[in-house]
């Protein structure tokens, strides 16, 4: 029987508190006695403290504490990472800085005051003496032999290196018949900057002993052990809260100094404290995203079919490593070959530490640096070859039947047909009709450019095996007496509408209305455990354990219900509140039953009592949702201006639940790897001081800026979960961005232009178009 | 200093330091937590509520400056009854993901359908020209708007 | 996002707005509409003493005509000046300005005046009230002043205006028959001003030739400035493509050109040189239609 409420496009259960604003967020968050945090932060990208002098600021007016890493030594632990790769140089990095700072923006002190305005107002009076010490922000610079040595314990600023190899290299390289194109690619640095900034309000009750903590967080359980590791709290005794979370894509995926201080400043004053990141905090100390070089080569026949890609990874980690810092870049290795089945290869990735804030997950968190070398790689192929670039990429994708496929990185993927989604993505664009618009229009001297990116990304993150803490979900459902039905997720959705998906799994396997499930998440007092949300894995994993959870309740009202009824359980239908023979001859009432197994008084014999279920669903590999764009763009040949005409995407994310919400998360991701292909880069200069430290200069796209997104999904389900669902958070973010690029580097290929790094910022391409024309 | 406001239709009467603002005299003395904040420099627009009936960004102004000032923000634009058609809309359309940037969404969108009542697509962005998004991409709040624009045109509205 | 502490003073008229003026000297400032000073005070980039908010002064907010000019209110707002259809008809160039200014919610507060005592090099009004040959009313306790738009901004963020003068009007000629203006602005990305902004008016005469043309540049230098090369270039000539582009060559001459993340110096020459060029181009086109 097909679902009644699966696939269903269902208005979101999260959104009338929202769109009246009475949702709270942490900074709506006011408790009795509350004070205020603020940071002092270091102005200096690398230097000695000589001296940190807090006198002007005790005396403040409304001033309570204000706390050095002096005084934190030893009471408060540092700042985790939880990256596990062999060899690993992990430096020291405390939550406020002592001794030396190593970038700018790194929190000093700490004021608490009874006031924000007055919190800001003693932090600028704090005095730090200086000795400033060379600054390198340039990774390669960082690995050369002479470089200032940023954490001179660790020897280097080599943090680790890391190599994959797979397949018969031997055989590539002596064979003379192939071709090698080389590139270096930049993926450059970005910010998140979800719309909310961090924030945390910390409540530690000195009567309970227990500290809760209200924080803007992906991982509210995570969180949760490692304040407790942090504060030496007993585990139980620590309650953490992400309340509204106004966005993360991944920059709240982490653990920071300033929530480790919060805590800190509340247990010893015994009352709450609060602090909220400014905009210009966000910029320069939560965590950034990309920031690789990528010396890419590929060996491919003379009919374009790849045979070998070797890609030479420098990842800039920043000064210190917060929660995946180094872990990011290795998935880049992971998903180098993208959708083709390329049989050898060979990724060495370097994590290098330079003056500057720490890298860490943004939205696709490494998977997008693969599918920008793949995708361009393989558009420079094409191109070397004369061959079309889909007519390229079609040559190389393995046939759905090779499925489940064992790749040379030791992934295997699921489930694909990439021909499918290509195929129909150049039938509603109408790919060859634009091919003939182009031609047209070169000939007027216009340049329109058609750039395609086929992608694959790893999601449904993951077995724990391949996971530092854990990969499985936790869920669970909950019967009331009164037939409604409580779910509680491990998963932290901050925007992702699971609250209405989560609803719609349950109310699916209980055949129940929608609107009788209510689900929670994000309190670590109300869901007893679980990991987060984060790597595309909220619907498919955590809506799995929800699914499974549910499946256990389901067994066991149909064995009470069979009881009453005196039918085989096997016999029961659930479905619109009732369960029923399949004639409808005999039924119940949901909430019958419910209170039935609730209030006990005729049970089946061996039927304990109650109706709670849950589940950890530790899924058996990750899944690969795959999908096919294309970007047309126009180039103002006078100017460099980049014009987004328009923008095509069909994307395949397994087993949709809500087709509204895939929409919402694939034109939410295009716009951020747009984003990066067009507009965003962070950009320190030599001296490691931010220039883009406002969102009056890193540029956050406005909606005047994107053409209408023409989308499709389609449904390759993955074996992986019983929902069959893939993951979708990520996907317009990962497909996008190469798309763009090479759009407009088709656009200028009869310039003999082969490639431009981005962003694709107008002078950028001002500067090749006047280069080539006076070649 | 004393000022004097009309905050979603109610008086009130505060002693304000000058160089509070008016974003953070909504928040935290007015106890209206729906305005939000999102940047430091009148760009997100998380802020935006009605001043005298025009859309301004209450973090670029001083709560003295509103004094005698008649103040709409998203708490009182509708009501669990009866909605505005632009937060149905931006419900039926899923014109919000986080949330966080919604309220000053809807009340830049409100402003825009004051002086456009049947705005192009091209005119719904321009409109929004004030306020960023980071999940939407922000085709959904555009859709969001036509639904509300349409909706408020239409006779049983 | 927290200002440092300050006075605030809401003088009832402008005797008293300009004495206080005087009074603080340095460490006064005037409040308009707050939209070019409130995000530099939350930065704490600024930080004055004492705010003097003209809020109260309700009769400098008005646009009309008289002697063949328009003048305008300092507290007048963009969106107003916008929205003025008397504006639309009598001098397009400002309401075509207006609209290039931030956002809805900024042109709702910022004040024309507000935006031009401030004189940021990137602002928009500077270069239509350049290009229009404007004046700019400045008043103290005794007595007033009209000071021509040319002289007026002296340098990055410093204007003529003197320590007790405020800004109270701008006054700029009706646009004759056979005229034509355009504003044509890149965007910074982020920010929103402008990176290059060119306003143009246009004068044809009978012959249809180029009698006058006045170019008003923004975003380029360290303040905004006239283009008197390339409207020199221009005058008494056919408005052929190859006469614009000649003329528009010389939109960055002499001007010490601002470079930063998104155009160094060269590349914002060339856009003013471009952007002045597609100006003058439809301003001509708007010209010829009437």
């Amino acid at each position: 029987m097909p679902s009644t409420i699966l696939g269903k496009r269902i208005k979101r259960k999260e959104d009338p508190r929202l769109i009246q604003g009475r949702g709270h967020y942490v900074d709506d968050i006011k408790l009795d006695g509350m004070l205020h945090m603020a940071f002092a932060r270091s102005i200096h990208a690398h230097a000695r403290i000589k001296s940190v002098n807090v006198a002007a600021a005790r005396s403040s007016p409304g001033v309570v504490d204000v706390i050095t890493g002096e005084e934190i030594k030893g009471k408060l632990g540092l700042v985790p990472c939880a990256a596990g790769i062999e060899g690993l140089k992990v430096p020291d990095h405390p939550c406020l800085a002592t001794g030396k700072v190593c970038y700018v923006g790194e929190p000093i002190a700490a004021v608490v005051a009874t006031d924000r305005y007055l919190a800001r107002d003693a932090a600028d009076k704090i005095e730090v003496d200086y000795e400033p010490l060379p600054v390198v922000t340039d990774p390669e610079k960082a690995l050369q032999a002479g470089s200032t040595v940023i954490h001179p314990e660790l020897g280097d600023n080599v943090a680790f290196v890391a190599r994959l190899e797979g397949g018969d290299w031997k055989a590539v390289e002596s064979d003379s018949s192939l071709k090698v194109i080389k590139q270096r690619l930049i993926n450059q640095r970005l910010a998140p900057a979800s719309m909310e900034t961090r924030g945390v309000v910390a409540h530690y009750s000195p009567g309970e002993e227990t500290l809760t903590v209200w924080s803007s967080t992906q991982i509210p359980h995570i969180l949760k052990t490692q304040l407790a590791l942090m504060l030496g709290i007993d585990e139980p005794h620590c309650r953490v809260i992400a309340p509204e979370v106004g966005g993360g894509f991944g920059s709240k995926l982490n653990l920071y100094g300033e929530e480790g201080v919060a805590c800190y400043a509340s247990r010893k004053l015994g009352k709450p404290v609060k602090w909220i990141e400014s905009r210009r905090e966000n910029l320069l100390a939560t965590v950034h995203g990309r920031d690789q070089i990528n010396d890419v080569e590929v060996y491919v026949q003379p009919d374009g079919k790849v045979v070998g890609l070797k890609c030479w990874i420098i990842a800039d980690l920043g000064a210190y490593h917060q929660l995946l810092t180094p872990a990011i870049p290795t998935l880049t290795a992971l998903m180098i070959l993208g959708c083709y089945h390329i049989k050898n290869v060979f990724v060495e990735t370097k994590g290098v530490f330079t003056n500057k804030m720490a890298t860490d997950a943004y939205r696709g968190a490494g998977r997008p640096e693969a599918t920008y070398v793949i995708e361009r790689v393989m558009d420079m192929v094409a191109r070397e070859l004369n061959m079309d670039a889909a007519d390229l990429r079609m040559k190389n994708f393995p046939s759905p039947d090779e499925f489940p496929l064992d790749l040379p990185t030791g992934v295997t993927y699921d489930t694909a047909n990439y021909q499918k989604t290509l195929k129909r993505l150049l039938k509603i664009s109408g790919y060859s009709r634009l091919r003939k618009e182009q031609e047209k229009l070169r000939k007027q001297g216009k340049y329109l450019g058609l750039g395609l990116s086929t992608y694959v990304e790893i999601c449904a993150m993951g077995p724990s095996s391949r996971m530092p803490a854990g990969g499985w979900e936790f869920g669970a459902v909950k019967v009331e007496p009164t037939g409604k039905v409580m779910v509680l997720s491990g998963t932290s959705p901050h925007g992702q509408g699971e609250e209405t998906t989560f609803a719609q799994i349950a109310a699916d396997v209980l055949g129940i209305p929608f609107d009788d499930v209510t689900v929670y998440h994000g309190d670590t007092f109300q869901v007893p455990m679980g990991i987060g949300t984060f790597g595309s894995r909220t619907t498919a994993v955590g809506g799995t354990a929800i699914h499974n959870a549910a499946m256990q309740i389901r067994k066991k009202m149909a064995r009470i219900a069979s009881h009453k009824l005196g039918v085989k359980p096997g016999e029961l239908i659930f479905s619109e509140g009732k369960i029923h023979t399949r004639d409808g001859a005999k039924s119940m009432g949901f909430a019958e039953v419910a209170a039935e197994a609730i209030f006990a008084k005729q049970l089946p014999e061996g039927i304990e009592p109650g109706l709670a279920a849950h589940s950890f669903f530790e899924p058996s590999n990750y899944t690969f949702p795959f999908g096919a764009h294309l970007a047309v763009t126009e180039v103002d040949a006078e100017t460099g201006e980049i014009k987004l005409r328009n923008y095509y995407a069909v994307d395949d994310c397994g087993r949709v639940i809500n087709p509204m919400l895939v929409d919402g998360q694939i034109h939410g991701g295009l716009a951020q790897g747009i984003g990066q292909a067009l507009w965003e880069s962070h950009v320190y200069d030599e001296n490691g001081q931010l220039m883009t430290g406002t969102l009056m200069d890193y540029a956050v796209p406005k909606a005047h800026q994107f053409p209408w997104f023409e989308t499709e999904t389609m449904e390759t389900k993955t074996p992986i979960n019983p929902l069959g669902a893939k993951g979708v958070g990520e996907a317009g973010t990962i497909g996008s961005t190469p798309a763009i690029v090479n759009a407009v580097v088709d656009a200028l290929r009869p310039l003999g232009v082969r490639h431009l790094d981005m962003p694709l910022q107008p002078e950028k391409v001002w500067r090749i178009l006047k280069q080539h024309a006076t070649a | 200093m004393k000022i004097q406001t009309k905050i979603n239709g109610h008086l009130r009467e505060d002693e304000v330091e000058p160089r509070l603002l008016l974003v953070h005299y909504l928040r935290d003395v007015a106890g209206l937590t729906g305005t939000h904040i999102g940047c430091e420099t009148s760009l997100c627009g998380a802020c935006t509520v009605l001043l005298n009936g025009e859309a301004v960004k209450s973090c670029t102004l001083f709560a003295v400056q509103a004094d005698g000032g008649e103040i709409t923000t998203i708490e009182a634009l509708g009501n669990h009854e009866k909605l505005h058609p632009l937060q149905e809309g931006f419900w039926e359309e899923h014109g919000l993901q986080c949330g966080f940037c919604t309220p000053g969404m809807i009340l830049a969108a409100y402003q825009l359908l004051c002086r456009n009542p049947h705005p192009s697509r091209e005119e719904i962005r321009k409109g929004l020209e004030g306020n960023l998004c980071r999940c939407t991409g922000y085709q959904h709040i555009v859709k969001a708007i036509e639904y509300a624009a349409q909706k408020i045109g239409s006779p049983d509205a | 996002m927290i200002p440092e502490p300050f006075e605030y003073h809401i003088p009832k008229n402008l005797e008293e707005a300009s004495r206080l003026l005087a009074q603080f000297g340095g460490e006064g400032k005037i409040l308009a509409g707050g939209h070019s000073l409130v995000p530099m005070m939350k930065l704490r980039l600024a930080a004055p003493k004492h705010l003097i908010d003209l809020g109260r002064l309700t009769d400098l907010k008005y646009i009309r005509e008289s002697d063949g000019r328009i003048e305008i209110g300092a507290l007048t707002t963009h969106f107003q000046i916008q929205s003025s259809s008397l504006l639309k008809e009598k001098c397009p160039l400002l309401p075509e300005t207006a609209r290039e200014i931030g956002d809805v919610q900024v042109r709702n507060k910022g004040t024309i005046g507000g935006s031009l005592a401030h004189s940021d090099p990137a602002a928009d009004w500077p270069a239509a009230i350049l290009a229009l040959a404007g004046e700019i009313q400045a008043r103290n306790v005794s007595s007033s002043r009209w000071i021509p738009a040319s002289e007026f901004f002296v340098d990055l963020l410093t204007t003529a205006l003197g320590g007790d003068e405020v800004l109270t009007a701008i006054r700029v000629p009706v646009a004759p028959p056979r005229s034509g203006h355009a504003y044509l602005k890149l965007h910074h990305p982020a920010s929103g001003y402008a990176m290059v902004g060119v306003a143009a008016q246009v004068l044809l005469n009978e012959a249809r030739h180029i009698e006058s043309a006045s170019v008003g540049v923004t975003g380029v230098g360290p303040k905004a400035y006239r283009a008197t090369a390339v409207e020199e270039a221009l005058r008494g000539k056919a408005p052929s493509r190859q006469n614009l582009e000649a003329a528009a060559a010389h939109a960055a001459e002499g001007i010490d050109v601002n470079s930063d993340l998104y155009a160094s110096a060269e590349y914002r020459s060339h856009l003013a040189q471009v952007y002045t060029r597609r100006a003058l181009e439809k301003a001509l086109e708007r010209a010829h239609g009437k």
